[in-house]
C-alpha cells in the first residue's frame, strides 16, 4: 500500500528523518513510536508532503507521490488526522464533515455509517468546531477523514489529551475500520498501551532513525517501554 | 426634522459608498492578510472600465439604448477589474503571502504603475461619465429630496453585499475559501488546491473594487488618483470592524460614514475628519480587534 525508500526530510535547513525505509501492507495497523522531538510527526507530514523530502521515494498503491502537491495526495486516497486534530473553528461540525468530501472533489454525500461510528457528531452538526471539547474535535477531525473513504489512514496522536472513555472509542473506530474496511493505518502514538491494543505491526523511532520494529503480537511492552526510555 | 433626516441619509449614502470600497478590501487583506496597497487602483480601474463602455455605446450603439450603457458597465468593470487581481495574484502576490511589509511596498509600486498606466492611455485630466437618465431626480420626502443616484448606490452596496455573503457563507467555493483561509496546510491535506483558491478570492475581491469603481462615476468625475482618496478610509473600515468578518466591515463603514458626516455637520469638513481619526485611534487602544472578534476554543488556545 505504501512503500517509503531513503526518505530524508527536512524543516528548513534542519534534517528531521534520515533515509527512513518502510513497507507498509495493505490492511495493516502501523504504530510509530518514539519520545517527543524524534520525527515521527514529521514522518507523517512528509507522507503528506506538507514537509520538505528532496531525495528517496514515496508510493502509494506502486505510484510515486513524493513530487505531488498536498492536495494530490488527498486526493489518491489519503487520510490525514494531524496532531491538534486542525479542525476549522469557524467552520460547523457540518462545514467540517463537507470538507472532508474535498478528497472527492466535493462530489458525493455523508455517509451515515461516519454517524454510525462516532454517534456525538451527528448530535452537534450546527456548533462551531473551534466550539467543541478536545475528544469531540478529535471524534470531528477523524470523521472528517472518513467521509471520503480513504485507502489509507494517518493518525498523529489521537489519543493526545482526550479523556479515557473516548480513547476507547477511537481504538473501537481503528478496529473497526481495520477489520470492516480492511483499511490502512498509520498511527504516531507514545502512548503504548493503545499501540499493542490496536497496532499489528510497530516502529520505534529515535534521532530520525528506525531503532527497533516488530509485531505487536510478538514484542513485549516492557522492551519497547525500555528502548523508548533510554 | 428634514435636516436632520437628511443628515442621516447623507451618513447612510458615505457609508455605503466606503463600504462597497472596502467589501473588497475585507476578502483581500480581511481574509487573506494582504495589504494591497493597490485596492484603489482597482477601483480606479473599474471606473474606467465604466468610461469606456460608455464610450463604446455613444460610438456604436442607438441613441435610445444608451442608458443601458450602466447596466453593461457593472459586470464588465467587476471583470476587468477581477482579471488585472488574478493577474496580480499570480505574479507578484503569491510570493508574498505571510510577508505584510512586503505586500505593502510591493502593491505599492503597482498602484503607482496602474495609475501612470492609466494617465498614459487616458491622459492626466480628469474625466467624467455621464450617468443614465433613469438615475436623475430624487425621491422627494416633504422638504427633502433623495437622489436616486445616492439611492441605487445603496442599493447596490446591499445586493454586492447579500451577494458576497451567500458566496462565502452557503456555496462550497465559498466553504473551501474560508477553510483555507483558516488553516492552509489542513485544507491542502483535505485535497483543496490552496493556490487556485488564494487566485479566485483575490480576483473576487479585485472585482468588487471594479463594482465601487463603477458605483463612484455616479459621483463625480474621475482620474488616475481616484482609488487613492478611498485607500485610507477602506483600510480603516476593514480593520475597525474587524479583520476577517464581513459583518464587521458593514459596521466599520458606517460608524465611519455616520461619524464622518456627523462631525462634519457640528463643524467643518476637516475638523470632521480629525475627529474621526481620532475616534477610531481611541477606539482601536481600547478594542484593538475592532467591532467583531472572532473567538474560538482552538484560536484560543
Amino acid at each position: 500500500m505504501l512503500e517509503l525508500d531513503n526518505v530524508s526530510s527536512y524543516y528548513g535547513e534542519s534534517i528531521i528523518l534520515k533515509n527512513m525505509s518502510m513497507k507498509i501492507e495493505a490492511g495493516k495497523v502501523v504504530c510509530l513510536l518514539g519520545r517527543n522531538g524524534v520525527g515521527k510527526t514529521t514522518f507523517l507530514k512528509s507522507i503528506m508532503g506538507l514537509v520538505k523530502t528532496p531525495g528517496g521515494s514515496i508510493k502509494l498503491e506502486g505510484e510515486e507521490i513524493i513530487k505531488m502537491p498536498t492536495y494530490n495526495r488527498a486526493i489518491k486516497g489519503i487520510g490525514y488526522v494531524p496532531q491538534g486534530r486542525d479542525i476549522f473553528p469557524q467552520l460547523s461540525v457540518y462545514e467540517n464533515l463537507l470538507l472532508g468530501l474535498e478528497r472527492n472533489r466535493g462530489r458525493g454525500t455523508i455517509d451515515d455509517s461516519v454517524y454510525e461510528l462516532f454517534p456525538v457528531v451527528k448530535t452537534m452538526l450546527g456548533r462551531k468546531g473551534g466550539d467543541l471539547s478536545g475528544g469531540q474535535q478529535q471524534q470531528l477531525a477523524i470523521a472528517r477523514a472518513l467521509v471520503s473513504g480513504p485507502k489509507l489512514l494517518l493518525l498523529d496522536e489521537p489519543t493526545e489529551g482526550i479523556q479515557p472513555s473516548i480513547i476507547q472509542d477511537i481504538a473501537r473506530v481503528i478496529r473497526h475500520l481495520k477489520e470492516q474496511r480492511n483499511m490502512t493505518m498509520v498511527i504516531v502514538e507514545q502512548y503504548l498501551e493503545f499501540v499493542m491494543e490496536v497496532a499489528d505491526y510497530f516502529y520505534l523511532i529515535d534521532k530520525g532513525r528506525i531503532i527497533m520494529e516488530g509485531s505487536t503480537a510478538d514484542t513485549d511492552p516492557d522492551a519497547i517501554q525500555e528502548k523508548m526510555a533510554i | 426634522m428634514s435636516t436632520y433626516l437628511l443628515q442621516i441619509f447623507n451618513g447612510i449614502s458615505v457609508s455605503s459608498i466606503l463600504m462597497l470600497a472596502a467589501l473588497g478590501l475585507a476578502i483581500t487583506f480581511g481574509l487573506m492578510k494582504i495589504i494591497n496597497m493597490a485596492h484603489g487602483e482597482l477601483i480606479m480601474i473599474g471606473a474606467y472600465v465604466t468610461y469606456m463602455i460608455q464610450n463604446v455605446f455613444i460610438q456604436y450603439m442607438d441613441k435610445s439604448v444608451f442608458d443601458l450603457y450602466y447596466i453593461a458597465a457593472l459586470p464588465c468593470a467587476f471583470v476587468v477589474a477581477a482579471l488585472v487581481g488574478y493577474l496580480l495574484e499570480i505574479t507578484i502576490i503569491k510570493r508574498l503571502y505571510g510577508r505584510p511589509l512586503d505586500s505593502l511596498l510591493a502593491t505599492w509600486g503597482v498602484s503607482l504603475i496602474l495609475q501612470q498606466m492609466a494617465r498614459s492611455i487616458f491622459g492626466a485630466p480628469n474625466v467624467d461619465v455621464r450617468s443614465p437618465v433613469w438615475l436623475d431626480g430624487g425621491l422627494v420626502l416633504g422638504d427633502v429630496q433623495l437622489p436616486y443616484k445616492r439611492l441605487f448606490i445603496i442599493g447596490l452596496v446591499i445586493l454586492s453585499i447579500a451577494g458576497v455573503y451567500i458566496f462565502l457563507y452557503r456555496t462550497a467555493y465559498g466553504r473551501r475559501i474560508r477553510a483555507v483561509m483558516q488553516n492552509r496546510p489542513m485544507a491542502q491535506s483535505i485535497g483543496i488546491n490552496t493556490r487556485k483558491v488564494d487566485s479566485v478570492t483575490f480576483s473576487i475581491g479585485a472585482g468588487l473594487a471594479g463594482i465601487a469603481g463603477c458605483a463612484l462615476t455616479l459621483l463625480g468625475s474621475i482620474g488616475p488618483t481616484l482609488g487613492t482618496n478611498y485607500i485610507v478610509d477602506t483600510f480603516m473600515v476593514v480593520v475597525l470592524g474587524g479583520v476577517g468578518r464581513i459583518v464587521g466591515t458593514v459596521a466599520g463603514a458606517g460608524a465611519i460614514g455616520v461619524g464622518n458626516t456627523t462631525f462634519e455637520f457640528f463643524t467643518n469638513a476637516s475638523l470632521g475628519k480629525v475627529l474621526v481619526f481620532l475616534m477610531v485611534i481611541i477606539f482601536l487602544q481600547w478594542k484593538p480587534q475592532g467591532f467583531f472578534t472572532i473567538n474560538s476554543r482552538a484560536l484560543d488556545e
